[in-house]
């Protein structure tokens, strides 16, 4: 059996999520049956199919066999206390692990039924595929035009000059930053407020056209008015793009997101429909979240 | 007492002040209720008046050492009959030595004239009397002021700001002289510089392709008219450091962006140290490595492809100085690298760029400045180097392109020219100064450069 205080422990190189005991003050008989989740973790065709991932650092056990399905065109909610692997699972999607040395996972992890974790699998063909926006906005010291460029340059999207600045103009335009910055794409992209910067980002990532964009925190860096701007764009973008966001503010997950996930110590707790989440949550741990008893 | 033997003795007066005031602020502190009465802890008292004790004996010490010699000339040359009294500064201090020589007892009494033999015996009472003065000064001062210190205890005294500011005064000086030593050594090369241009007109000295430092060092002697063009020099020197270059900064660069991007941790754990250790070895090994092994090698290599090499070759040198300045590249740049922040790295790499792409487009564009910066300093560490081009470098001021070919260097000449015994005003001792001014100037200007440009990288990524 699986007790509660196992915590996960992480080296000085492992993401965004550091390892910080839960306060314990859930009653004492909750206990998280392994593997199983509560609600409605898979969908028919999905997107991505996962099954029993684990995750492992070093010898810590920081993802504990989850299995889950993304469905095409959603927007899924990755919610749970700091330490819980939301961060760490998202990485497997697009293989960002890979540059942590003591980072090994196991299980099954299928985009369209293709393995990501094949050892035949070409990574840059996946990231191509699965786009990915920060925490923390992160444009290159380049200038605007060139940081929404770089995808396509890299992976040879654009034959002539104009396609190129077709991508780019479009990329922007539906990142709604085109208005902002059309008269000056040559400035360089560090001198732009925070909200601008982190758009510029989404704007890259989906100048490559992703079918996936992942977004790990994408607003916890951000003022109110300009996280208003990327929610309103994360609803635009879901018509198009499957969405997977990880976020600490429950009223964004709320905001956004078709269905919500629940983490908890490594573990899947609950996936259902955000509404259902919300206002009837199925699991007590995720009650106790929600209803702000710890977190 | 000597002056050693004295200032033992201070510091022994210091210690007993320290004590003293410890003692005195606590059996102040003792009626009012405990030492937190007092404004300071006792240990700030007892500084205080080690402070007061020692500070004012010591700067009477060394200003008492510093002139007593010269006060004691001036009083036996005033004292010398006036028909014996010096003419020059030479005369003065042949006479002066020879004074000090009977003193010491070097030279018996009996063999010098009359009026000597009394100087002598005047300069030996006035060196007793001097320092019988400067202990009695001297202790009297420390124990003065000591007292001082100790009677003005008062809980009321802030003794721990007035220690504090007194500190602060001392790493001040300490760090002044550092400074001071450094503007020192450049007025030393500034003004025989300026001598050696009232012998050599400028414009041959800059401009000249001759170096040929040979001048007739007595009227009489036959030799060459001298030669001071410092061109030869320099370009000898650029191309020894260019060589070096080519040689570093490649592998410098690459070894560091293996390093910092490739390489897993227990990879760098061997790697890096094992780099670093190059910058251990003692430049005088490089050079006879470079001497006894890569030049015969060049050489014979050389020769072997029917080319005619000399055995000092530019290359050698050059070669071994770039081996030399590897660890100094490498770990600039891999500092450098490291400081762009891993969500740059990150982003680049979620776009699907491979590892390669993202050095090449994100990484190295963003760290360019300050390899830059590490590759001028590096270059000025080049065009300093002696002790490898001494050895390994030619003597032949050769005005060459030719790596194959021996050059001289800025600082083989200076070595050269400053070796052995030198008259310290021909123009040829004089030319050493003018070159090290020279050489000063241009790896100044260089590290200026290199640091404004490493600053302005640093401030980037605030």
């Amino acid at each position: 059996m699986n007790t509660l205080n196992t915590t996960v422990t992480s080296e000085a190189d492992v993401p965004e999520e550091k390892a910080i005991p839960v306060q314990d003050e859930r009653p004492a008989e909750t206990v998280i049956e392994e593997g199983k989740t509560v609600g409605t973790p898979f969908a028919d065709d999905p997107k991505f199919k996962l099954r029993n991932v684990e995750v492992f650092y070093g010898e810590d056990r920081a993802i504990k066999n989850i299995s889950l399905d993304i469905a095409r065109n959603e927007v899924i909610a990755f919610i749970g206390p700091s330490g819980c692997g939301k961060s760490t699972f998202l990485r497997c999607l697009n293989r960002m692990n890979d540059s942590i040395d003591i980072c090994r996972v196991k299980g099954s992890l299928q985009l369209d039924e293709q393995d990501i974790y094949d050892s035949k699998r070409d990574v840059v063909e996946l990231r191509a595929r699965v786009g990915m926006v920060f925490q923390k906005p992160n444009p290159f010291p380049k200038s605007i035009y060139d940081n929404v460029a770089y995808g396509p340059r890299i992976h040879g999207l654009a034959n002539r000059k104009s396609d190129l600045d077709d991508i780019v103009e479009n990329s922007l335009r539906k990142a709604g930053l085109w208005n902002e910055v059309k008269d000056r794409l040559d400035a360089t992209a560090t001198g732009m407020s925070g909200g601008q910067q982190q758009r510029l980002c989404i704007a890259r990532a989906i100048a490559v056209s992703p079918e996936v964009v992942l977004m790990d925190e994408p607003c916890s860096a951000l003022d109110p008015i300009a996280t208003a701007k990327v929610e309103e764009l994360i609803a635009e973008l879901s018509e198009s793009y499957t969405i997977v966001i990880v976020t600490h503010s429950m009223q964004q997950a709320a905001r956004v997101s078709h269905r919500t996930a629940y983490f908890h110590l490594g573990h899947l707790v609950e996936v259902n429909e955000t509404d259902k989440v919300f206002t009837s949550p199925e699991h007590e741990l995720t009650e106790s979240y929600i209803t702000g008893r710890f977190g | 007492m000597q002056p050693a033997n004295l200032m033992l003795l201070v510091i022994a007066f210091v210690v007993v002040a320290y004590g003293l005031g410890y003692a005195r602020s606590r059996s102040l502190a003792m009626p009012m209720g405990g030492i937190r009465h007092l404004k300071s802890l006792p240990f700030y008292y007892g500084a205080r008046a080690a402070l007061w004790c020692g500070i004012p004996a010591l700067i009477v010490l060394a200003l008492w050492a510093a002139f007593q010699g010269k006060v004691i000339q001036l009083l036996v040359i005033g004292s010398l009959p006036p028909d014996l009294v010096p003419e020059g500064a030479g005369q003065a201090s042949l006479l002066l030595s020879k004074i000090s020589n009977v003193a010491s007892g070097a030279l018996p009494p009996g063999f010098v004239e009359a009026p000597i033999a009394e100087a002598a015996e005047r300069l030996q009472a006035l060196r007793a009397q001097s320092r019988l003065y400067m202990s009695v000064l001297v202790v009297a001062v420390a124990v003065l002021a000591g007292f001082l210190g100790w009677i003005r205890i008062s809980p009321k005294l802030n003794a721990r700001s007035q220690v504090e500011t007194t500190l602060k005064w001392i790493f001040f000086a300490c760090a002044a002289l550092a400074i001071l030593t450094t503007v020192g050594i450049v007025f030393s090369v500034a003004f025989e510089t300026f001598r050696f241009f009232q012998k050599i007109s400028f414009f041959e000295f800059f401009f000249g392709t001759q170096w040929s430092p040979q001048t007739a060092l007595r009227a009489d002697q036959v030799a060459a008219e001298g030669a001071f063009g410092m061109v030869p020099l320099f370009t000898g020197t650029l191309l020894i450091s260019a060589i070096a270059m080519v040689v570093a900064v490649p592998v410098g660069l690459l070894s560091a962006i293996y390093l910092s991007e490739y390489a897993n941790k227990r990879v760098r754990g061997i790697f890096k140290p094992l780099l670093e250790m190059l910058a251990g070895i003692p430049t005088v090994v490089y050079g006879f490595f470079a001497a006894l092994t890569v030049a015969p090698f060049i050489s014979d290599f050389a020769a072997s492809l029917g080319i005619n090499a000399s055995s000092q070759s530019a290359l050698a040198a050059g070669g071994v100085m770039g081996i030399m300045i590897i660890p100094f590249v490498s770990s600039l740049s891999d500092d450098v690298i490291n400081a762009v922040p891993q969500t740059l790295r990150d982003g680049s790499l979620a776009l699907g760029a491979t590892q390669s792409e993202t050095m090449k487009k994100v990484i190295f564009p963003a760290a360019l400045p300050g390899i830059m910066g590490g590759i001028l300093l590096a270059v000025s560490r080049a065009i300093g180097e002696t002790m490898i081009v001494v050895m390994a470098a030619g003597l032949a001021a050769n005005l060459t392109a030719n790596p194959l070919e021996s050059v001289t260097t800025v600082t083989v000449q200076i070595v050269t020219l400053l070796t052995g015994d030198q008259e310290f005003d021909s123009a040829k001792t004089l030319a050493a100064f003018a070159l090290g001014a020279m050489l000063f100037l241009a790896t100044l200007l260089l590290n200026v450069i290199a640091l404004k440009i490493v600053r302005k990288y640093r401030e980037q990524y605030d």
